[in-house]
């Protein structure tokens, strides 16, 4: 299959043509959110204020890289188990973002919160770390620094290789997937 | 004559333990055992502890009654404990294990889904350049479990062996330009910066070396690791069931393929110290106990019939290896624990 080549923002128009299985390289920004990050995005939302950067049509990706050692961009870097986020990723799809980068499945809360909100589920390779590193062009602390590895990241990627595991449609490729190998 | 200085020790040949060290005092102990006889009144004057050092070795000689003690220990210091945990912290980070690795390149041979055996292709090609780099293998370092297998005839000289080990993680962490993935307090939630602190395991073993094994664990795959205690009937049956539930509800966010680590018996708390301990073992080895081994297999095969597959999406290879360790326990029990290891299967073993 050939990879199709994306550069965020995303229009609603982008997502509802992808489909589960869609292999994607990514080029251009995305930003490092995970846990910490996400539980203080959403009591900015719930106190009716602003977030520090604006995330509307962007792509978060849920990881903590190690640190860059001397002449490093960034150091290893792969997403974190995705599940973690369910309970935040309705709301900010409901803010506006249109696509998360984890690994493993979700719940079906973020299934239906992707047809709700024209939204896009992608897994790159768990701790696939030294090969994604590579793949980083630049990275930057935008918000949150006091958070460490769970600051708010700012990458610039080049050939960032993912797939759709849950599109805009009720694609889930885990379900999809795990029932044509399973044996009874 | 019993003095503090070296030379009263003639060695005839290359000092390398405890035992050789011992034998070349054996003419020592003679010598000192004809001094006590022939100047009795000077011995009772001199009652007492004398030390030796020799090397990394050490004697104390007591003395009492006409009779001659020597203690033949090894002195370690601290600082090499500190340093040696440091190196094996980053090493095991950035070198996956061979065993590992043979085992993706088996899965990888008969892996039947292709999106499967894609991502198994890149864990091979992410681990070489991990390895050429020296950079993580995995960007989530770990918490950091440290096995100390501790001979009985060390003795730990310049600090506290607990604290050393602790600053071996903090020093590894930070000159290997590892992740910090700690919180202080588990509820309070504020990053140590430090990976600090880590688990530490020690056990008593014979000999006068130390074993250490440092054992990255990461986050995705521990989360998903779970503990029972089965009704003794239910036997074999309810054990192969619990340990495929608990794979099924991992699924994809243990990061397969994964090495299961199974503990069944001894105590709430021993059930999943053994289950730890099995993830170490080699992949391609079995438990001696041929009906472990058999069920090691079985579960393997099950295991790999859930179709999870590589990340969860799909495939014949969720898992590379079972290693099953057991304890005995009370009349009444049948605890059971998964310990699940995800495919940066990272493990380091050093001896000093």
């Amino acid at each position: 299959m050939t990879a199709i080549n994306i550069t965020p923002p995303l229009t609603k128009e982008d997502v509802m043509k992808l489909k589960a299985g869609d292999e994607i390289l990514l080029n251009g920004t995305i930003y490092v959110a995970r846990d910490a990050a996400h539980k203080r995005l959403l009591s900015n939302l719930d106190n009716g204020e602003d977030f520090p950067i604006d995330l509307k049509n962007e792509i978060i990706f849920y990881a903590g890289p190690t640190p860059p050692k001397p002449g490093q961009v960034i150091g290893s870097i792969a997403p974190t188990t995705a599940a973690r986020m369910d309970p935040y990723t309705p709301p900010m799809f409901e803010y506006g973002v249109k696509g998360v980068i984890g690994k493993g499945p979700r719940g079906e809360n973020v299934k239906e919160a992707c047809k709700e909100h024209s939204a896009i589920c992608f897994s790159a390779i768990g701790g696939l770390s030294a090969l994604l590193g590579e793949r980083v062009k630049s990275a930057e602390v935008i918000a949150y620094d006091d958070l460490g590895p769970e600051a708010i990241r700012k990458l610039e990627v080049e050939n960032f290789p993912v797939l759709v595991v849950y599109d805009a449609h009720g694609g889930d490729l885990y379900e999809q997937e795990i029932a044509k190998y399973k044996k009874a | 004559m019993l003095t503090k200085s070296h030379d009263n020790i003639k060695v005839d040949h290359k000092i390398e333990s405890c035992e050789t060290f011992k034998h070349s005092c054996e003419r020592l102990i003679k010598k000192i055992e004809s001094y006590i006889l022939n100047n009795n009144n000077v011995v009772k004057h001199k009652q007492g502890q004398f030390e030796t050092f020799f090397n990394d070795f050490i004697t104390v000689v007591s003395i009492s009654h006409r009779k001659v003690d020597l203690l033949f220990m090894r002195n370690i210091h601290v600082d090499k404990i500190t340093e040696t945990v440091a190196i094996s912290c980053w090493e095991a980070c950035y070198y996956l294990p061979e065993d590992i690795l043979n085992g993706f390149q088996e899965a990888a041979k008969t892996e039947e889904s292709p999106l499967g055996k894609s991502i198994l292709n890149q864990l091979i090609e992410n681990a070489e350049l991990a390895a050429v780099e020296n950079r993580p293998y995995c960007h989530d370092t770990g918490l950091t479990v440290v096995f100390a297998e501790v001979g009985q005839d060390v003795h730990i000289e310049g600090g506290d062996f607990y604290e050393a080990v602790q600053n071996g993680i903090r020093k590894g962490y930070k000159e290997g330009y590892l992740r910090n993935s700690i919180v202080g307090d588990p509820l309070l939630r504020k990053n140590t910066n430090d990976n600090t602190p880590g688990v530490v395991h020690t056990k008593l073993v014979p000999g006068d070396k130390i074993k250490f094994t440092v054992l990255p664990k990461g986050g995705g795959s521990e989360n998903m690791s779970a503990m029972k205690f089965l009704l003794p009937g239910e036997g074999v049956e309810g054990v192969k069931k619990f340990v495929i539930d608990t794979i099924e509800a991992a699924g994809g966010k243990a990061c397969p393929p994964i090495v299961v680590g199974v503990g069944i018996g001894g105590s709430f708390d021993k059930v999943t110290e053994i289950a730890k301990e099995a993830i170490l073992r080699e992949v391609g080895s079995h438990h001696d106990e041929p009906h472990i081994a058999e069920l090691e297999k079985e579960l393997l095969d099950d295991i790999n019939k859930t179709g999870i597959g590589p990340q969860g999406l799909g495939g014949s290879n969720t898992a590379l290896w079972v290693s099953i360790e057991t304890h005995g326990c009370h009349i009444t029990a049948l605890p059971v624990a998964v310990n699940i290891q995800c495919h940066a299967a990272r493990k380091k073993s050093v001896v000093i």
